[in-house]
């Protein structure tokens, strides 16, 4: 791997000359909150935060988005599906699991035979530069699930904060034709020993918070183990897990009718909501919590193991934090693996 | 790159009230852009989105065969926002198409095979389209016997009933209509569909038995078929669940690691029973 290194005070030039090319999107400061949003200079990025709120998510797959305008569903010539003019983007300084979480969005909407145009229109040129985790939070479990407070999966760069300078680690040959052509230092000696003593630090800051060995079979022979009735009691249906959760995808079509002109929307969905799975009929395989929030600990930690030989579930930990009643789903998956 | 999400128009050509209390219609549909019928190519128990503008899409399996050329047939009961939508619609109007989708039934592995169809009324429309798909000239051949067992709850509900008509005087099919409770002027089989069949007991050697109806009916129906002796690998069911892409993506109508739209909706029983029963 190479390993460029930069001056944080050079950042500016790097950013100011990213945004030149890229539609750069970076944590940005609003009000007590961080949020991803696009940048129009490097004065706006804030790389001092631990994790933002919402995840990232919403810059490839969008909380609502116009599938196609119509004038009639009959006037074929009519349909229109909006074209954006954009140029490719560039997501900057994101957390290394949220980078692995556009892995996981990648097997659901580039499936072969059924390949998510909307999805891979902001996906296929987009660049991404995480940032590791030097201080990573009580709540992140990263490290259970295959991921780390360094992890370069779903990165093109990866930056290593190690005081005045940022180390640069190349991941891809899309990220090493980037600092070739912004042109930075090679990484000497005593500057990676240090990257390696910052890294070593937050990994050991970190304990296994899930036992995975064997786990989805556990959780397979579980499916009717009367635990998840007590487990979910308290879940108040709300939703907040699935939408704060960067690998959570599912999703509703629905339609909408403005004077002269029809939209047909794309908005994201919850398993957690009872409507889910409501059919015309009145019937509903997922009546009540326990269905429900089985199904969401299920997807994740067995059926995407089936269908993408991964667990859909990068560690971030915003779905602990955020919970109202502190559903936690590592005491979950521990009270299970335990049966 | 194409887009599996753009529906195509279809106008309506006609429209048949199919039931008494005119909750249940037959739609026979033809592409606008008659180029687009070539690229639809499906067989018998696949499905496909219909779209209404400003209502929404939902999916509905095809009851037509592909046997059958020009026209794509749905048949629709009116339950919800959708199909009153469609209900409400005129012969000459168009609605938007999507698919075809799901897997639908397994026609080679049925060749050269005695086949065995259970229907339960609505759930019967995939399986006419498979029965009249069976019967056409070019295909009748390639399968063994052809059993057809269809019920409603009563005369005036059966679907279908000019097919019937038809389906009654031909030697080469045996069918069955029951009605689970008869009228002044029912001259047929009164039963429940599980007892019809275990009255008829058709025979499980060289058989697939497919099986589309009612959760009641299919739940008493499967121990009758096992005790004829059809083994889980040669027992068919499609299945229903809510839905919306119908491209195993939006996430609400797996079975496990299975997605009904994408995997299914037709399963072997035997593919049924390593999935929770959640459904």
């Amino acid at each position: 791997m190479k390993t460029k290194i930069i001056r944080k005070q050079d950042m500016t030039g790097l950013l100011n000359n990213l945004i030149q090319e890229y539609e750069v999107f970076a944590p940005v400061k609003r009000d007590d909150l961080v949020i991803f949003d696009r940048i129009g200079s490097d004065k706006d990025v804030s790389l001092e935060y631990t994790n933002s709120i919402k995840p990232p998510k919403e810059i490839l797959f969008p909380q609502s988005e116009t599938l196609f305008t119509c004038g009639s569903i009959g006037d074929a010539a009519s349909i229109e599906v909006p074209v954006s003019e954009e140029r490719p983007r560039l997501l900057f300084g994101i957390r290394p699991c949220d980078a692995r979480s556009f892995l996981l969005l990648d097997k659901v909407f580039n499936e072969e035979n059924h390949r998510d145009v909307y999805y891979l229109s902001r996906r296929n040129d987009m660049m991404v530069i995480a940032i590791g985790c030097i201080k990573p939070r009580a709540t992140c479990f990263c490290t259970s699930v295959g991921g780390g407070p360094f992890s370069s999966q779903g990165s093109d760069l990866l930056l290593v904060d190690i005081g005045d300078d940022y180390i640069i680690q190349v991941i891809t040959d899309k990220g090493s034709r980037l600092v070739e052509k912004v042109g930075v230092a090679d990484a000497g000696e005593n500057k990676l020993a240090l990257m390696k003593m910052v890294i070593q630090e937050a990994e050991l800051s970190m304990s296994p918070q899930i036992k995975t060995d064997g786990l989805k079979e556990k959780l397979d022979s579980a499916f009717d183990d009367p635990i998840w009735g007590s487990l979910t009691e308290k879940c108040l249906s709300c939703g907040i897990c699935t939408y704060l959760c960067p690998s959570c995808y599912c999703f509703d079509i629905i339609d909408e009718v403005t004077d002269s002109k029809g939209e047909r929307i794309r908005i994201w969905d919850s398993c957690q909501f009872p409507l889910f799975t409501l059919q015309a009929s009145g019937s509903n395989p997922r009546p009540t919590n326990k269905e429900r929030h089985r199904q969401r600990v299920m997807h994740k930690f067995s059926y995407c193991v089936d269908n993408y030989g991964q667990v859909s579930c990068v560690g971030c930990g915003r779905c602990v934090i955020e919970c109202p009643v502190n559903l936690d789903i590592r005491q979950v998956l521990t009270t299970i693996s335990n049966r | 790159m194409n887009n599996p999400y753009l529906p195509s128009p279809m106008r309506i050509e006609g429209i048949v009230t199919e039931t008494e209390d005119r909750n249940i219609k037959t739609f026979s549909l033809s592409f606008l852009d008659r180029g687009n019928e070539a690229v639809f190519k499906y067989i018998p128990g696949q499905f496909a989105e219909l779209s209404v503008l400003g209502k929404g899409e939902a999916p509905f399996g095809i009851a037509s065969s592909p046997t059958q050329k020009g026209i794509i047939e749905f048949t629709v009961n009116k339950i919800g926002l959708l199909t009153t939508a469609l209900h409400n619609m005129e012969p000459g109007e168009t609605v938007g198409i999507r698919g075809p989708l799901g897997n639908g039934y397994p026609l080679t592995t049925l060749q050269d095979k005695n086949v065995v169809i259970i229907g339960g009324g609505f759930g019967f429309s995939t399986l006419r389209a498979l029965t009249t798909f069976l019967l056409d000239k070019s295909n009748r051949n390639s399968f063994n016997n052809i059993t057809v067992i269809y019920g409603a709850r009563s005369p005036g509900l059966l679907l279908y009933k000019d097919e019937l008509r038809e389906w009654e005087k031909r030697a080469d099919l045996q069918l069955y209509v029951t009605v689970d409770k008869g009228d002044k002027d029912w001259e047929g089989r009164v039963g429940f569909i599980p007892a019809i069949t275990k009255e008829i007991a058709p025979r499980a050697d060289n058989a697939y038995v497919l099986v589309c109806g009612p959760p009641a009916m299919i739940r008493f129906t499967l121990p009758v078929i096992e005790e004829l002796g059809f083994p889980p690998e040669r027992t068919l069911l499609s299945l229903e669940m809510r839905m919306k892409c119908g491209l195993g993506k939006c996430g609400r109508c797996n079975i496990g690691s299975k997605y009904v739209c994408r995997d299914g909706p037709v399963f072997t029983l035997a593919e049924l029973n390593r999935l929770p029963r959640e459904y």
